[in-house]
């Protein structure tokens, strides 16, 4: 893992709302094609960060970049390289599975060809052809989140965000969704995830834990583990919370 | 180009799935357009009369006849007593009270001069105003015909007579319908076009999907062309749609130039639902919008000149209507569709509304914020 | 009973919090008043004359002063071609023109005749009717003036009165229509859309999973409604009397009954179009279009109901808002009491008492 690129470096982040700092002098990087998690409880300030590196935020202070762009002046070149995927799904309900695709795809300036060609490939993968012309409204939350995930990252982007991705389904799922974040690292994209299931932690090539807006740890799964002399990241988590 | 373009596939598919759509472009503006134009009429009918004549004699009753016999009053009843006709008058059966006293016509003979009372319900003001003008007016033909008839003082040397003509161009039935019509035309292609473009973008802010768009390198200016389109488009088809149920059921002359017309609305819609967009980017909430929106417009359609006339307006008021939109349109549409009036008579409203838009959409682009 | 209260004030955080509702909500009565006292007026002011005089003697000339100098026209200048009266009306530079014959005064005084015809724009058919019977006037009683050296006996004499309303203030019209009008806006719209709004996030349901029993839920959500309505009713009446010196002649209190029936009324409606409505857009469209433009314009608000079409006339029985302003007026400009409206408010509590019946079943109906 030594010697990659930095594809994400964060120094001395900070914002506050008003008097109230929810993200406290963050300083971390993230490496070209790892599985990047940003764990912590709710509320502890994981959001607000994620937003700041997608250019949905402003931050209050603070040296970032993201894939080699500047995120306070170059923010349009930062978009047209990442991908996001939020807690809500981000699907347009009322469209059809490949309304959404082409949608998006025509928004990141996919040819028709080349679209044509990926949707084919990405329905088949996901075995959801049959679908295709089925409103999102009528489709189960598993393949909602897995569609919206592919969409995410269908015009390949440097980096994809995703955002609290596992909310409200089942462990099978989840797990079937943590496949498909490894098979996209595997092709190059860095993942960059936000979660407070310690458990998913363990899928990750390293993780932070946030606490009231600091990080408090930054290092494999394996190494905090060892470093906190515990069995599972939850336990990492627990101990970590009541220092 | 090829962005904006797959944005305007996806709102026009929203739009289309979006099962209220098809009641609100037909169904809606019909009923109204044909209700309204129906009841909106400033127009004086049948005034109700209630008559007091406690005299009784040739001169009151001949009075009398000529009211009945005019096309504007109606003798609602015929009260033995000035109580009597005041309740009438109180319980709303009747507009105005007649009362000729007991001596009406002795008085008219002995003294040359008699009075007669009028009690009319001023609590609408101008309608007041006109019944009394009304009243006088045949009045002063019988006095004219008592002089002549009873007292021969027909042609009695310098009494001249002054005879005035009216004539109405342009809608020479003096029909209102046309009037009010065009105005109700009006308020429904702006209401329409600027609320359904308005909420669309709120209802995206609240559901959460504009953040979706947020991040993506889509431009501003690109995002808010995509929400204007096809809804300018609509309220196009509104106008077209309108014009033909004018022409229908009211007979709505087209004197002028309907590609004129067509252009001018063109860059009053710019401006209009530049107006909305630019209010749902101040507005968190469909409910708030709604109501800002609901506030705004009316002030402008009331002052725009829809019920009355524009000019008739105090100073301040015109001022205020130079940045009011709806009143070029109303001026505009009228003039057009009724006058035949052309590009070098609407030069003025055509190029201001034109600036109008232009700053109103620039201020929605700046506004909207993809990061906030 | 406590979580009642808790709910309610709720209710009033939200709507406090919304600063640009609020502003709007208070804002509204003002600004009505203002466009419906100032501006939105049915006279006429500075309407623009042009003239074309045939004769151009002594006569014409007088009489084109009075006409200019009544305070009520504004001169477009003269013309002299039977063209150039459409190009000022297409360019919108005149109104009307006033044409004065050839020979006027001489046919004034060897004939006794004489005659002006007045061409009007009518395509403001308003603007031309008012116009024309101003100009009448003007020129009618500038005759009677020519004419007064002459003695006229034998005449009858009109001692008018002006009932209600001696100093004839347009204000008497609106105040009361105002106030259905805002009322109506307030309860029934914002009723609606933040009931739905509750459906639409998906919060109702958590309510209904509370303790809290539906009708508390509604109840809760409505009563923050009938103050702010209450609130505003009474702001356009104060308004009303300090601005335009519109009177309160009958009692004060049966006025206040009247307004709170009323919000009553526009309060269930309101209730029963959110229980119908699948959306916020929808009860707002609904409210507003099928509410509020018929409101303004069927319920004797601006335009008088005896001139409209037998139809409309009944469509308009079924207006709150027409019987609202009937017992509006009557209280307030006529001093009357129950007396004279006994009819009209049976009818409001009928009403309201066919909405919330059909609220509370519509309400049973989606349960199940």
């Amino acid at each position: 893992m030594a010697g990659r690129e930095h594809i994400i470096e964060v120094k001395d982040l900070v914002k506050k709302f008003g008097s109230f700092t929810a993200n406290d002098r963050l300083s971390f990087h993230v490496e070209r094609g790892e599985i990047f998690g940003f764990l912590g409880a709710n509320g502890a300030g994981k959001t607000t960060a994620m937003r700041i590196l997608c250019g949905l935020s402003y931050p209050t202070s603070g040296e970032i970049r993201v894939a080699g762009f500047d995120v306070y002046r170059e923010r349009e070149q930062i978009k047209k390289r990442i991908g996001y995927m939020s807690q809500k799904f981000s699907l347009y309900e009322d469209l059809t599975v490949s309304e959404n695709i082409h949608l998006y795809a025509g928004i990141y300036g996919l040819g028709r060809k080349q679209i044509l060609a990926r949707e084919a490939q990405l329905l088949e993968r996901l075995g959801l052809e049959g679908i295709r012309k089925r409103l999102i409204a009528g489709i189960p939350l598993g393949w909602k989140q897995k569609l919206a995930f592919s969409v995410a990252i269908f015009h390949q982007p440097a980096i994809v965000f995703l955002d609290e991705p596992t909310g409200g389904v089942d462990p099978i799922t989840r797990r079937q969704f943590w496949e498909m974040i490894h098979d996209a690292a595997g092709e190059g994209i860095t993942v960059f995830v936000t979660t407070h299931y310690m458990d998913e932690a363990e899928y990750c090539d390293r993780v932070s834990i946030m606490v009231d807006g600091r990080i408090d740890a930054l290092d494999t799964p394996g190494a905090l583990k060892q470093q906190y002399k515990s069995e599972n990241m939850n336990e990492v988590f627990l101990k970590l919370a009541r220092a | 180009m090829q962005v904006v373009a797959t944005l305007l596939v996806k709102e026009f598919k929203q739009i289309f799935r979006n099962r209220m759509m098809l009641p609100i472009i037909f169904v809606v503006p019909v009923v109204q357009m044909i209700l309204l134009t129906y009841a909106a009429s400033l127009e004086m009918k049948g005034i109700n009369m209630a008559v007091v004549d406690q005299d009784n004699s040739q001169a009151s009753r001949q009075l009398l006849s000529r009211f009945e016999g005019s096309p504007f009053f109606e003798i609602s009843l015929a009260a033995t007593d000035y109580p009597e006709a005041l309740d009438e008058l109180t319980s709303d059966q009747a507009d105005v009270i007649l009362h000729m006293q007991h001596g009406f016509e002795k008085r008219l003979f002995s003294d040359k001069e008699t009075e007669l009372q009028l009690v009319i319900n001023a609590i609408n003001a101008t309608e007041a105003g006109l019944i009394k003008a009304y009243c006088t007016q045949i009045i002063g033909d019988f006095n004219s015909y008592v002089r002549a008839q009873w007292f021969g003082m027909e042609g009695s040397g310098r009494l001249s007579t002054l005879e005035v003509i009216p004539r109405y161009w342009y809608n020479p039935l003096l029909d209102f319908k046309i009037y009010m019509f065009s105005g109700i035309l009006v308020i429904i292609v702006t209401l329409i076009g600027m609320l359904l473009t308005a909420l669309n973008l709120v209802r995206e802010k609240e559901m959460g999907t504009t953040e979706q768009i947020n991040v993506t390198p889509i431009r501003k200016y690109q995002f808010i062309l995509a929400k204007l389109v096809p809804f300018m488009i609509i309220a196009l088809f509104e106008l077209a749609f309108g014009l033909l149920i004018g022409r229908l059921l009211f007979g709505l002359p087209i004197v002028g130039n309907l590609g004129l017309l067509f252009l001018f609305t063109c860059v009053y819609l710019l401006a209009v639902l530049g107006i909305g967009l630019f209010l749902s980017t101040v507005s968190n909430t469909q409910q708030q919008l709604m109501f800002i929106a609901f506030f705004f417009m009316l002030t402008f359609i009331l002052m725009s000149g829809v019920f009355t006339p524009a000019e008739s307006m105090p100073p301040w008021a015109q001022k205020i209507n130079l940045i009011n939109p709806v009143a070029y349109f109303m001026k505009v549409i009228r003039m057009i569709l009724l006058k035949g009036s052309e590009f070098s008579d609407i030069r003025r409203e055509f190029f201001s509304l034109g600036i109008y838009a232009l700053v109103v959409l620039s201020l929605a682009i700046t506004n909207y914020r993809k990061t906030t | 009973m406590k979580r009642f209260f808790g709910f309610v004030r709720k209710e009033f955080q939200h709507i406090f919090r919304d600063k640009r509702t609020l502003l709007i909500l208070f804002g509204l009565p003002v600004v009505m008043i203002v466009l419906f006292g100032f501006v939105v007026s049915t006279e006429i002011r500075d309407v623009k004359v042009g003239v074309w005089d045939r004769s151009m003697d002594q006569a014409s000339i007088r009489a084109t002063q009075k006409i200019f100098s009544s305070g009520y026209f504004l001169p477009a200048g003269y013309i002299d071609h039977e063209e150039e009266i459409g190009e000022l009306f297409r360019g919108g530079k005149a109104r009307v023109v006033v044409v004065f014959e050839e020979g006027f005064e001489g046919k004034l005084l060897r004939e006794n005749r004489a005659a002006i015809k007045l061409i009007t724009d009518a395509s403001d058919a308003n603007t031309a009717q008012l116009s024309l019977t101003y100009l009448q006037g003007v020129l009618m009683s500038y005759f009677q003036s020519m004419n007064q050296d002459v003695q006229l006996p034998w005449s009858v004499q009109i001692k008018s009165r002006m009932f209600y309303n001696e100093e004839m203030k347009g204000a008497y019209m609106f105040v009361p229509g105002l106030m259905a009008l805002i009322l109506m806006l307030i309860s029934a719209l914002m009723t609606s859309v933040t009931i739905t709004r509750e459906k639409e996030f998906g919060t109702m349901e958590l309510l209904l999973a509370s303790p809290l029993k539906p009708r508390e839920i509604i109840l809760g959500k409505v009563t923050p409604y009938v103050l702010l309505s209450f609130t505003n009713a009474m702001t356009i009446v104060l308004l009303g009397f300090l601005v335009f010196h519109v009177p309160v002649r009958g009692s004060l209190w049966l006025l206040m009954l009247e307004c709170m029936l009323y919000i009553s009324l526009a309060l269930s409606l309101g209730v029963l179009i959110s229980i119908k409505a699948k959306s916020q857009q929808m009860a707002m469209f609904m409210s507003m279009l099928g509410l509020m433009l018929p409101t303004i314009l069927l319920s004797g608000f601006i335009f008088p109901i005896d001139n409209m079409p037998e139809i409309l006339q009944w469509v308009s029985t079924i207006m709150p808002a027409r019987w609202f302003i009937v017992i509006v007026k009557n209280i307030m400009l006529k001093g009357t009491g129950m007396a004279f409206i006994w009819k009209e408010t049976l009818i409001l509590m009928g009403m309201t008492l066919f909405f919330i019946l059909a609220a509370v079943k519509q309400f049973k109906i989606r349960l199940n």
